[in-house]
């Protein structure tokens, strides 16, 4: 799984690094989408599912 | 012309009117007659609702809105109407202003800022719970918890003094409630508007360290901007958790089984917390949104032009999302209810509500391990007629 997440769309709420926070954070200034890692351990990988349905902007996408 | 009207009238405290759960057990979307005669459009349906929010083809502005139900406050919203959104109340914007507002708050309410504000959130809900003892036992728990708690760390955050919050607090319930005459609401959002533009120049004669300061110092709003958010901000942070606190203490003492599970294992108060979000929807009249152009949701086609009311309450009880939805179950997956919204108006203070409540609920409950109702459930008067759900009292004892 490898994760793309876009910048310009993401709205800060947060939501992906209440889920994941391993894998997701935001940045500093705009609170927007920080990517720790683009391929999550399989462990993780549900949890990035539920962070991509949860996002409310539709920033953050996946490819398998 | 439909036939259908907006029920408000609730058979039971906790559960949305029964006719609009009938409704959504029909069909998820349906044609509504507006208070104006409006022919529009009402969601009950969980992925419709979702749909909704997500597209980039509804307005949120109050431009060509039509009010769902008759109060005076929402006439007086409607249709670009008497009261006016003040500039910088960018909740009522669409992109590409509400964008420019948002992005400059958004660094302020992240995930990590919020965990940083935990021990400050801790320490103010055992003053709280201190002085609620000392004043016991028997007390109206929104006055001594749920309001006090959240209004000092909105205040705190902002850089409100907290001794100067009833400037602001009898206006705030002033404008919240729906039955607000015209003149009055208009007289109420000036004496806000009034206090906060004289708090914006007090801060950019002498900054400190709050969001207000650092906003000012930014450049980027005029004082007008400046007092529109900062309004946003006090108003959301004040009237939103406060009712989830107080109404959900109410449902978990009416909820004996969920409220031992919420006070005896901490490892449920995170999900409890997003099952009462999901279960008590204080936001129980929208959102509402008109069609900026022809667009189809679930089958319908909605005309540029329509008003289109999602009922949250109704839509967050969807059994095809959440099973048994009518159930307060606070061990159950609640993620992805729609109570913060969905799409780019998604509530900004949500994981600062989170916070709160994640330590406010299960602290009271360990407190006081024996609180109880000092009152029969259906003597507890419901904020039926404000525009945010919850309890006016919650008369409590220990």
């Amino acid at each position: 799984m490898e994760i793309q997440a876009d910048t310009t769309v993401c709205i800060g709420a947060g939501m992906c690094a209440l889920t994941v926070p391993k894998v997701f954070d935001q940045s500093e200034e705009e609170g927007t989408v920080v990517l720790l890692q683009d391929v999550p351990p399989q462990e993780l990988e549900e949890a990035v599912r539920r962070a991509v349905t949860l996002c409310p902007s539709g920033a953050i996408s996946i490819s398998p | 012309m439909s036939e259908l009207t907006l029920p408000t009238i609730r058979q039971r405290p906790l559960d949305p009117p029964d006719e609009l759960k009938e409704l959504r057990q029909q069909a998820a979307i349906h044609r509504m007659t507006y208070a104006d005669g409006h022919q529009g459009w009402l969601v009950t349906g969980y992925a419709a609702a979702r749909a909704v929010l997500a597209s980039p083809h509804f307005s949120n502005t109050p431009d060509d809105m039509h009010p769902p139900i008759d109060s005076s406050r929402m006439r007086a919203v409607a249709d670009g109407g008497k009261l006016k959104v003040p500039p910088g109340f960018f909740l009522r914007m669409d992109p590409p202003e509400h964008t420019r507002f948002r992005k400059l708050l958004t660094g302020q309410f992240t995930v990590r800022r919020m965990k940083m504000l935990e021990p400050r959130i801790a320490e103010i809900t055992d003053a709280c719970l201190d002085a609620m003892e000392a004043a016991g036992p028997s007390v109206d728990l929104v006055q001594e918890f749920a309001l006090p708690i959240p209004s000092l760390v909105i205040c705190e955050l902002l850089g409100v003094p907290y001794e100067e919050r009833v400037q602001f607090q009898a206006n705030t319930k002033v404008l919240a409630n729906l039955e607000t005459k015209v003149e009055d609401a208009i007289a109420a959002l000036g004496n806000i508007t009034a206090y906060l533009h004289g708090l914006v120049q007090r801060k950019r004669k002498e900054p400190a360290d709050d969001l207000l300061s650092g906003l000012v110092e930014s450049g980027e709003l005029t004082d007008e901007e400046l007092t529109g958010v900062g309004m946003l901000l006090l108003v959301a942070g004040h009237e939103t958790t406060a009712n989830m606190l107080g109404l959900g203490t109410y449902a978990l003492l009416t909820n004996p089984a969920q409220l031992a599970a919420m006070r005896d294992d901490p490892s449920v108060a995170e999900n409890g917390v997003e099952e009462l979000l999901r279960y008590l929807t204080i936001i129980h009249l929208g959102p509402i949104r008109t069609a900026l152009q022809d667009v189809e949701i679930e089958g319908a086609s909605i005309k540029a032009g329509e008003t289109i009311t999602l009922h949250l309450p109704t839509v967050n009880r969807d059994s095809s999302r959440f099973p048994d939805g009518d159930q307060l179950d606070v061990s159950r997956p609640a993620s992805g209810h729609l109570s913060f919204g969905h799409g780019i108006h998604q509530c900004l203070g949500q994981q600062l509500a989170r916070a709160e409540m994640r330590i406010a609920y299960p602290a009271l409950l360990r407190r006081f391990p024996g609180l109880r109702l000092a009152v029969t459930p259906a003597e507890v008067p419901m904020r039926s007629d404000m525009s945010i759900y919850g309890v006016h009292r919650l008369p409590v004892t220990w």
